[in-house]
This record gives C-alpha cells, sequence and structure tokens, in this order.
C-alpha cells in the first residue's frame, strides 16, 4: 500500500514536471470522453423524448377485444362474441396496478348533419372521458364530456377538427347541436389536431360520444342484448331511422339466441350490455407485459374461465411500433457511441506514443531509478500509473467537457438531455482501460531497460 | 573477511561477429572500511569494471562476492535489491532528476527501500544528509539552479540516504574545478574515516587517487595490484592472477 502510495506520488510529480505535455497528451483522451458523454446524454434524451412521443402515439396502449366464437372448426373472427362489459373496464382499472387509465369504447356510424350540411365521419365512438388521456388528445376548445354524461346518457359529444371544418367551416361549434341518425347532439368540445396515424387513417375525422348514448341511443352501434330502460328510447329511434333497411344491425341476429339451458350452463350475472373494446394506458411502454398478465388475470376470475378454459377476450399491444422506434433511436446511439469509441482508441494510441517519447526521453532518469534499486516491477507500475492518472485527469476533464456541451445543445439548440451516471461510469472504467492498455508497452519496455545503457544513453 | 571479493572476473562484449575482451581475468580483494583508488587510462575498463562492482552488470564469467554473497548467480531482481540495500553510487554525470528539488532527489532511493522508510523518517534523513554536504540552504532548490560542485554533493547525499556499507564514486570530481574537487575528496575522506563506509573511487587522475589510501591499477583489463592489502601483503598472489598476461607493473 505505501508501495503503491510512493509509486503514485512519484507518477503525479512526473506528470506535473511537464504539465503542458501531459495535457496535450490527454487531448484525445479529453475529446473521447467529452464526446461519449456528451453522446450518451443527448441520446438518452432524445431517446426519452421518443418514447414519450411514441406514447403519445398510442405505444403503451393495451386494447382488448372480445375473444373470437368457432363453430365447427370455423373462426369468426375478433368480436364474434360478445364478452366485454362496461364492468370489465371498471374491474380492470381497479385492480390492475399497471393500468393507469381505461375506458371502453362503443363503435357507432352514421351520418352527421349540421344545417344544410353533413358528413359521415370514419369513426363514431361512445367511451368516457378517460378515453382523452390514453390517446393523449385533449380539447382545444369547449371541454370534454363527463362522467355523468356517460351515467345520463346525454346527448352530448366532441368531434374531431375535420369533422369541425366539414361541417362547421369558421363557426364556433361548441355548444351547437348537430344530428347524427336523428338524434340531436349538443358539441361540447374540440378535439386537438392529431393528424394521420400510421396506417395513413385521419384520425381527426372522428365524433366521440358517452358510450352509454352511442350505444342506447344510435341505433348503428350493434347492440343485441340491451335490457336497459333506454332500449326503448333505442327502438324509438330506430322507427324514425329511415336507414334500417339499408343497415340492419340491432334488428338481425347473426347467432341463435342463448338457449334457457345454455344460460342455465352460465350462472353469470345478466349483462347489462356489452362494449366493443376496453382500451387501457399502461402507466409506461415498459410496464405492458405486466399490465397484459394482470388484465388477462382480472378478465379470467371475471368471466369464470376455468383452468384450460380458452381466454374469451384477446389483449393487443403496439409492441411493434414501439420496437421499431426505439429500436431506431437507440441504433443511432450506439451508431455515434462507437465514433466516440474510435476517437477514445485514437487518444489512447497518443497516450501510447507519447508516453514511448516519454520512456527515452528519460531512459537515463530510468537507468538511475534502477541504479538505485527500483526493481523492473517498480518502474513498470510507475508508468503504468501515470498512464492511468494520465487518462482518468483526462476522462475527468472529459467528462466536465461533455456535460458541458450537452448542457450548451440543450440551450442551443433545445434538445432533450438526460444526464446518465452509467456514461459517467463508462467513461471513467473506459479511461482506466485505455491508460492500462495502451500505457503497458511503454511501461514495459521502460521495465526492461539495461540499467547500465539506460545510464550511458545521450 | 573481505567485503569485495573477484575472482578471475572475465568481462567481453559481443558486437557482432567481434569479440571485445574489457576484463581478461581480474581478481582483487577490497577490505570493510577501505578507500580504494581504481586507475587506469581511458578505455581500460575501469566504469566496466566498477559496473560489475556495483551490481549493475554481470560479469561473463568469474566469481564475485560481496558481504559473503556470490552475486553473479543472482536474478535482475535480487541485484536491483543488493543495489537498494547495500551500494551507493556517484556517477561522473549527476544524473539527478530534473525539475525536482534537491530534497526530493535525495529521498529517491528510498522510494524502493524495502525497509519501510516512513514519509517523516526519510525526509529527516535527507535533510540530513544535505546539512552534511553543506547543502542545507539549498534543498528546495531545482537541480538545474545548483552549481555542478552543488549537484555533485546532491548526488553524494543521494548515494547516501540508504545507508549503504560501499559508495562506488566514477570520476567524481571530473567536472569539478581542483577547489570543489578538494572539498568533495574531503568529504570522501571524513565519510570514511567517521562512518566507516567502504569507497571506491575511479580516477585516471593521480591527485585524486593520492587521496585513496590504496591505489589499484587497471591496465589492459588486468590488475596488476589488486590483492595487495596493507603494502606488499598479497603481492605474490596479484603476480599469480596476472600471469596470464603481461605484468605491468606500477611504481
Ligand atoms: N556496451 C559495450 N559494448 C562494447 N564495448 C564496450 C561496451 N562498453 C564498454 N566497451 C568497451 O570496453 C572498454 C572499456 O570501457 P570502459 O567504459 O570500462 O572504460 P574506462 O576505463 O571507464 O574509460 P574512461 O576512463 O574513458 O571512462 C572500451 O574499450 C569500450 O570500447
Ligand atoms: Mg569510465
Amino acid at each position: 500500500m505505501r508501495m503503491f502510495y510512493k509509486t503514485l506520488r512519484t507518477a503525479i510529480h512526473a506528470m506535473r514536471r511537464n504539465v503542458m505535455r501531459s495535457i496535450l497528451t490527454t487531448l484525445g483522451i479529453i475529446i473521447g470522453i467529452a464526446a461519449v458523454i456528451a453522446i450518451m446524454e443527448i441520446g438518452q434524451g432524445s431517446s426519452s423524448a421518443i418514447q414519450a412521443r411514441i406514447a403519445s402515439m398510442g405505444a403503451n396502449t393495451l386494447m382488448v377485444f372480445p375473444g373470437q366464437a368457432a363453430s365447427g372448426g370455423i373462426s369468426w373472427g375478433v368480436g364474434s362474441v360478445m364478452s366485454l362489459t362496461p364492468l370489465d373496464a371498471e374491474t380492470i382499472a381497479k385492480d390492475c396496478p399497471d393500468a393507469a387509465y381505461v375506458a371502453p369504447t362503443v363503435r357507432g356510424k352514421g351520418q352527421v348533419i349540421y344545417g344544410n350540411r353533413n358528413w359521415v365521419p370514419m369513426q363514431t365512438t361512445g367511451t368516457t372521458p378517460e378515453f382523452m388521456h390514453i390517446r393523449e388528445w385533449p380539447v382545444s376548445e369547449g371541454d370534454f364530456f363527463t362522467d355523468r354524461d356517460v351515467r345520463n346518457s346525454s346527448k352530448v359529444c366532441v368531434i374531431g377538427q375535420t369533422l369541425k371544418r366539414e361541417l362547421f367551416g369558421d363557426e364556433a361549434p361548441v355548444g351547437k347541436e348537430l344530428r347524427v341518425q336523428n338524434v340531436s347532439f349538443r358539441v361540447v368540445g374540440v378535439l386537438e389536431r392529431k393528424g394521420a396515424n400510421m396506417m395513413g387513417m385521419d384520425q381527426d375525422d372522428i365524433l366521440l360520444a358517452p358510450w352509454t348514448t352511442v350505444k342506447y341511443r344510435l341505433s348503428g352501434s350493434g347492440s343485441s342484448a340491451a335490457p336497459s330502460s333506454s332500449g326503448s328510447s333505442s327502438a324509438a329511434s330506430n322507427a324514425v331511422n329511415s336507414l334500417n333497411g339499408l343497415y340492419p344491425s340491432s334488428s338481425v341476429k347473426l347467432y341463435a339466441d342463448i338457449s334457457a339451458i345454455q344460460a342455465a350452463d352460465t350462472p353469470m350475472p345478466v349483462r347489462f350490455a356489452n362494449v366493443d373494446q376496453i382500451i387501457v394506458a399502461t402507466r409506461s411502454s415498459s410496464a405492458i407485459p405486466s399490465a397484459m398478465k394482470e388484465i388477462t388475470q382480472v378478465l379470467r376470475e371475471r368471466h369464470r374461465l376455468k383452468g384450460d378454459d380458452p381466454d374469451d377476450f384477446q389483449i393487443r399491444d403496439m409492441t411493434e411500433m414501439t420496437n421499431t422506434l426505439t429500436a431506431t433511436t437507440g441504433m443511432v446511439t450506439m451508431l455515434l457511441l462507437c465514433v466516440a469509441m474510435i476517437s477514445l482508441v485514437v487518444g489512447g494510441v497518443g497516450i501510447m506514443n507519447i508516453m514511448l517519447v516519454s520512456v527515452t526521453e528519460r531512459t537515463r532518469e530510468i537507468g538511475l531509478r534502477m541504479a538505485v534499486g527500483a526493481r523492473g516491477m517498480d518502474i513498470l507500475f510507475q508508468f503504468l500509473i501515470e498512464s492511468v492518472l494520465l487518462c482518468l485527469v483526462g476522462g475527468s476533464l472529459g467528462i466536465l467537457i461533455g456535460r458541458g456541451a450537452s448542457m450548451l445543445v440543450t440551450k442551443l439548440a433545445g434538445w432533450p438531455v438526460q444526464a446518465s451516471v452509467t456514461a459517467i461510469i463508462l467513461a471513467v472504467s473506459v479511461s482506466v482501460v485505455v491508460g492500462v492498455v495502451f500505457g503497458f508497452y511503454p511501461a514495459w519496455k521502460a521495465s526492461r531497460l539495461d540499467p547500465i545503457e539506460a545510464l550511458r544513453y545521450e | 573477511m573481505d567485503l569485495i571479493r573477484l575472482n578471475n572476473i572475465v568481462k567481453t562484449y559481443y558486437l557482432g561477429e567481434v569479440d571485445v575482451p574489457v576484463l581478461k581475468g581480474v581478481s582483487l580483494a577490497i577490505g570493510r572500511g577501505e578507500m580504494v583508488a581504481l586507475m587506469g587510462v581511458s578505455g581500460s575498463g575501469k566504469s566496466t569494471l566498477m559496473n560489475i562492482l556495483g551490481c549493475l552488470d554481470t560479469p561473463t564469467s568469474g566469481e564475485f562476492w560481496l558481504d559473503g554473497q556470490e552475486v553473479s548467480k543472482l536474478s535482475r531482481d535480487q541485484r536491483a535489491g543488493v543495489r537498494n540495500r547495500m551500494l551507493g553510487f556517484v556517477f561522473q554525470s549527476f544524473n539527478l532528476l530534473p525539475r525536482t528539488s534537491a530534497l526530493e532527489n535525495v529521498m529517491m532511493p528510498l522510494n524502493y527501500s524495502r525497509n519501510g522508510w516512513s514519509d517523516r523518517e526519510a525526509r529527516a534523513r535527507a535533510v540530513k544528509l544535505l546539512e552534511l554536504v553543506g547543502l542545507g540552504d539549498r534543498m528546495h532548490h531545482y537541480s538545474s539552479q545548483l552549481s555542478g560542485g552543488q549537484q555533485q554533493r546532491v548526488a553524494i547525499a543521494r548515494a547516501l540516504v540508504n545507508e549503504p556499507s560501499v559508495l562506488f564514486a566514477d570520476e567524481p570530481t571530473g567536472n569539478l574545478d581542483s577547489k570543489t574537487s578538494e572539498e568533495v575528496l574531503r568529504m570522501f575522506q571524513k565519510l570514511n574515516a567517521e562512518e566507516g563506509i567502504t569507497i571506491l573511487l575511479v580516477t585516471h587522475d593521480a591527485a585524486v587517487a593520492g587521496h585513496a589510501k590504496r591505489t589499484i591499477h587497471i591496465r589492459d583489463g588486468m590488475i596488476a595490484n589488486g590483492l595487495h592489502e596493507e603494502g606488499t601483503a598479497g603481492a605474490g598472489e596479484a603476480v599469480q592472477a596476472d600471469a596470464a598476461g603481461k605484468t605491468g607493473v606500477k611504481p
């Protein structure tokens, strides 16, 4: 230990004897480490910014669909069984810690009329206010409808920008009444512009209303078993709707009614409604797998599925999207890191070069140290510690400069930056390794010198 | 028992095809506490012999006992240990560390000592030695800020710092004026007399050799009177050892 301390002191002393050259020697390391730090910080910053972006595109959302029916080997496709209820959504919200927001959705369909204009929006969706959080889609005018509206099946709606343009032009839509399938809705809010989704579909061409309203007041939404009190009003609207003949929905039964025996076999409380889909936002995109597990468990329990019964629902996520995008940023960061590593290697070669010069220059000193009793090992360690020390000093300066650079980048270019402990640990260990690797050969050469020849060296 | 005993030491340099025999069978003995001058013309092999005696070099053949230990059999690192424990060197060119204070120059050998000198002890000893050589007021000067004679005295202090039993000085006064040479030689005499350190002075200057109690002459790689101790006691042996070559007897 004392030996080490003495060697360290000798090395520090040797460095101080030639400050300018020491700094120039470490310049390569300083630049390399600064680059590593800056790249890691900027890379991590933009990567998490992109993650947040992806999240707003729905990467942290899960979609729960009803399961598929199969009869005699013929599958009817997703949604052919109506197994999801609004209560499922509530239970998921309550019992799954990884689910941040949960909203049931019901699809509707229909022409929207305002004054003398009409439009058929791409999506007419019934949902709850949670939808706004899940899609991270705030309103730009007015307000979103409330839970109370959902409970009361209020005839209110929120419209997307495209719908606003087509129906209202320059008019302010909030407070206006529009009609969907002869049901009159009051516009309470307008959603912000969202643009097209990844498939090129215009997401702003949308009408959102409380799911209860869509379910029971609009006929276009396939509600086969709606034994609620509003059933009658739905029926009433059906009667008025002239398009019913063209678009048969609730009136047509695709599947045989559940027989009395079947009903007895499934001792389930009568569902008061089914929904088409439940969308869930997880707390983060990394919580998706655990959220999927939790939801599966909750739903299987609620649906009273036994041991090896197949799930009567399906959960889908946006993994593909997330993976692609994070992989892209990851790749860019890796690429830049490779460049930084190359500059570190170049810096290391610089250190080796100068250390070799230094060994040659200090040949007499080495000879003298050997003459007074330094062993080969002592000399080896002296030069090795010197080069590691150079690299460490360079590394520390590099860390400071790198941090400064990334802060400057944030200031000037407004790029997101994230301080990274990993980067600092990496930088320090890399500089030690560079010091050892590139300092070894010169140190070894010094330790093999013959004392007499070294002393005689001019 | 002799502190140093050489028996038929041969040193030959091999330069490609050509053999350069420098020492052709040197035998000599130096007792503890002696002060010996090694004289010879330039190129006669004085430095070569001193390097072997100082465990810096190994002979091609022959035996070398230092304090009862056969040195030519030791490994590199073991010889380094012997140098650190027992030997001190004053080189012809001073060989001080550049941009390093006199004090640190003197302390330097203790960095490699196995005796576990603490920092404080090392410093105290270095200060004491610098005062001994009369540089108490120059301890923090860099070597470049010292005169030639002062540098040589720093080198002497450095050679003494590890309490050596033998001090080797290769032309210690070669670069000094006669007055400073005199001072340095006095110091050697004092060290020899008061501390009992064995001293080997290499020189080609008879005046310098005159400060030693005994002078050994080397000529053509042979020692004329290596085994002389106190007058003519070993004259017969010396002649035997030289029998292989011409016997060059100096007055
Ligand atoms: N490394 C070597 N390789 C080949 N020959 C050498 C080597 N070192 C010394 N010699 C030869 O050995 C001989 C003696 O050299 P040495 O340095 O011992 O002389 P010296 O007596 O110290 O002379 P000086 O008084 O000039 O210092 C010289 O002829 C020299 O050429
Ligand atoms: Mg010489």
